[in-house]
């Protein structure tokens, strides 16, 4: 009866084996086909898809064919190794401390170590200084110009607004509700200038909550396009409540009150560009803007009239 | 299945190229042990692996893909055959990647796989770095390679962010005009920060061949070389192992290196390498011709970052908006949550073995044994506040989709979210301090008829 049992068991094993070799067979052919495939579809123009989906399987079949052959041919094995405990024995220690120490006595010249190393370390620090601060080369830093970059733009008073075409504008080219980006004119599109041109209605600017009351143009008014969260452009506008929508994190401005901020996660309103009539007729700006533009940063406030 | 040696088996080609090298390097002696090094045979501890394996399918098709890309922002004009853009002026940067998905054959497949790897590289990071966590495999001695798997994952952020931003779309200026933000916002050093890092004033100067080379240099290098520290340090400090009846804190349990590690890390291999064939082969990923180029003035919207960035734009999103000037010193709005709490919290996390060795567990002792979580309820309770904290603010980074679908107004939605990402944490931590404490209780003390059904027979 034993006996039956463990030949019983013995043929079960073995067809469980057959069969799991063929699998695995049938994995590796699988493979071996799909990427032959892939070379075909690659040589006769190739197809993404198909590619993929071929790379898939050539990869697939050699994944599920090791599979079955590691976990049910070669089946699961347990071994135990001994581990120690992490720091050296306590004599390694020791020894090393001890050579390293008789050692060190070679390297002190006289006595002196102590002032040799202090200026060796000097050396150390002082060239370490001199090879990183380059570094500094990898912006403008040095050139004073640059340090009036973020409250600079390129408008000035008396440059003519124009869109992104390039095309001068005149107040009456916006209908009412309409808004417009515009740039100061022969900027080639400067980035930090770009502002947003907005027709609001007829009544609706509350004047005295603008930095530069005089700077509108029969309901015209302008405003830097760059949100002062974190710089997206503000390209969205709900005519409706006047609102300016930052599509980044949704701050909105209230083109009609100064663009102060009525919610959302930015801190402070778009700077206001001035803006008149030029003898011929066409927007220009009166002046710069009421701050400066962008992501607000530390010194703000100050360098206005730096 | 004859284990009868035959006698050409020594003349076999592998083996003289063995006995070459052996003669010249002594290889047997050292490498003897590692035939048989025991690797302890949990399925959560190949999450790491497949980490590693994402990383060398991202170097291989990154290889192709620089092969192919410039980071150049001379104006050309499109004349390729993706219709909508033709003749449209566009950087050279956007051109080549055009160039790569139209018409470099297999070009658009690689770079789809490149892209879905990254996303798994960071993803399997995380989950690995989540299960060493709960488990309490990062406490001593294995401080410092927890440290390292945490800079390991700012790393994999980098080459996220930086690879992001390199086709000169739409989309990809957005996260840079972001990160540029942040950066200037740093009081005192925010500006010169800004000019430091792209060379004046956004959109700076030659920033795309800056990204570039972070992304295909730097970081990469970074990434090689805190990998083989971390290895070393695992093959250093052996595996960690799950507590059964043959572990113990001198041993270690498991399948040996060869053949059957060996092989089964070799399967995993490839079907991480499947898995992402078919991701990149059938599911589209970041189609910049569909974003068109970039431009200072021009937003793409919605715009979503990739999946690990969220919780930073969460965070963006959330936050108050809180500016002050001080002195004449402005704390930009986007300071804090951009720059601070994601510093507190990778400090959290980088500390993380010293804070639970002392104020949590009071256990400074070499360990190589794992826990389960409710054997530290209170690590667990801090963990899932954590990581409910991260799945709040994650979810915060889509408020105006939400917001949009579920019909509510946006403030609506953000105080909600706000309060919920205060409250829920808390819930969190103390219903899984509650659970695990539940688990701890033997089975003895247990009301007898909330349990007899498993316990009879
Ligand atoms: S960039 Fe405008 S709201 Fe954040």
């Amino acid at each position: 009866m034993a006996d039956q049992t463990t030949t019983d068991e013995r043929d079960d094993k073995a067809r469980a084996e057959d069969r799991a070799t063929r699998i695995a067979a049938l994995c590796f052919g699988v493979s071996i086909l799909a990427a032959l495939g892939l070379l075909v579809v690659y040589l006769t123009g190739g197809d993404t898809q198909l590619e993929g989906i071929l790379l898939t399987l050539a990869f697939g079949g050699v994944a599920a064919g090791l599979g079955v052959w590691v976990r049910v041919l070669i089946g699961p094995s347990v071994i135990v190794e001994p581990r120690d405990p992490m720091p050296s024995r306590a004599e390694d220690r020791a020894g090393f401390e001890q050579d390293f120490d008789s050692t060190v006595d070679e390297v002190k010249v006289g006595g002196r170590r102590r002032f040799l190393l202090q200026l060796l370390g000097g050396a150390g620090a002082s060239l370490g200084l001199a090879l990183t601060v380059p570094l500094l080369s990898l912006g403008p830093i040095f050139d004073p110009n640059a340090r009036r970059e973020l409250f600079d733009t390129s408008w000035s008073a008396g440059r003519r607004l124009v869109t992104i075409e390039g095309e001068e504008l005149r107040p009456e080219m916006l209908a009412v509700d309409e808004i417009a980006t515009v740039f100061p004119a022969d900027s080639d599109r400067a980035a930090d200038s770009q502002a947003v041109l907005v027709h609001t209605r007829p009544g609706a600017i509350d004047l005295s909550t603008l930095p530069y009351p005089d700077g509108v143009v029969d309901g015209l008014v302008v405003y830097s396009k760059i949100c002062t969260h974190a710089g997206c452009p503000v390209g969205l506008y709900r005519a409706q409540d006047a609102e300016l929508i930052c599509p980044c994190h949704q701050s909105q401005f209230l083109v009609t009150a100064g663009a102060k901020v009525l919610s959302g996660p930015t801190g402070r309103p778009l700077p206001q560009l001035p803006i008149g009539v030029d003898d011929e007729g066409f927007l220009v700006a009166t002046g710069e803007f009421s701050a400066p533009v962008g992501p607000s940063f530390w010194n703000l406030t100050q360098g206005q009239d730096s | 299945m004859t284990a009868a040696p035959r006698p050409e088996a020594k003349d076999s080609l592998l083996d003289r190229i063995a006995g070459w090298a052996d003669d010249r390097l002594k290889l047997a002696e050292g490498s003897r042990k590692y035939l048989r090094k025991a690797f302890p045979g949990h399925w959560s501890f190949l999450i790491g692996e497949i980490a590693m394996f994402a990383l060398i399918i991202l170097l291989l098709t990154g290889t192709f893909l620089a092969l192919f890309y410039t980071p150049d922002t001379t104006p050309v004009v499109y004349s390729g055959p993706y219709v909508p853009l033709q003749g449209t002026e566009i950087s050279a940067a956007y051109n080549s990647v055009l160039e790569l998905s139209f018409e470099v054959r297999a070009g658009l497949l690689f770079r789809q796989i490149h892209h879905w790897a990254a996303l798994v590289f960071v993803a399997a990071i995380v989950v690995h770095m989540l299960r060493i966590f709960f488990t309490g495999a990062f406490r001593r001695p294995r401080e410092l390679n927890w440290v390292v798997g945490g800079i390991l994952l700012l790393l994999a952020f980098g080459a996220g962010f930086t690879g992001y931003s390199l086709p000169d779309d739409l989309l990809s200026g957005t996260g840079l005009r972001i990160g540029y933000s942040a950066l200037l916002s740093v009081p005192f050093v925010g500006p010169l920060l800004g000019y430091l890092g792209i060379g004046g004033e956004y959109p700076g100067v030659g920033v795309l061949g800056r990204l570039h080379i972070l992304h295909v240099m730097i970081i990469p290098a970074g990434l090689l070389g805190l990998l083989g520290a971390h290895l070393f340090m695992v093959v250093r400090q052996k595996h960690t192992q799950k507590r059964t009846r043959r572990a113990r804190e001198d041993n270690v349990v498991g399948e040996p290196l060869w053949p059957n590690q060996a092989l089964t890390m070799t399967s995993l291999f490839f079907a991480v390498a499947a898995v992402l064939a078919f991701l990149g082969g059938v599911f589209e990923i970041n189609p910049v011709w569909l974003y068109g180029p970039y431009e200072p003035f021009e937003v793409f919207a919605p715009s979503q970052p990739d999946w690990y960035m969220g919780w930073l734009e969460g965070l963006l999103r959330l936050w108050p908006a809180w500016e002050f000037t001080i002195l004449g010193v402005t704390i930009p709005a986007i300071f804090i949550p951009s720059v601070v709490v994601p510093g507190i919290l990778f400090g959290i996390v980088f500390a993380w073995p010293w804070i639970d060795a002392r104020w949590i567990t009071g256990d400074h002792a070499e360990h190589h044994i794992n826990q389960r979580p409710r054997d530290v309820p209170a690590r667990t309770a801090f963990g899932f506040a954590g990581l409910t904290f991260l799945l709040v603010i994650f979810v915060a980074g889509s408020n105006d989709v939400m917001a949009a679908a579920l019909q509510t107004p946006l403030d609506t939605l953000t105080t909600v979210l706000r309060w919920a990402a205060i409250v829920l944490p808390v819930l969190a931590g103390l219903a899984a301090y509650r659970i695990a404490e539940r688990l701890n209780q033997p089975v003895e003390a247990a009301p007898s008829s909330t349990v007899p059904a498993a316990k009879s027979t």
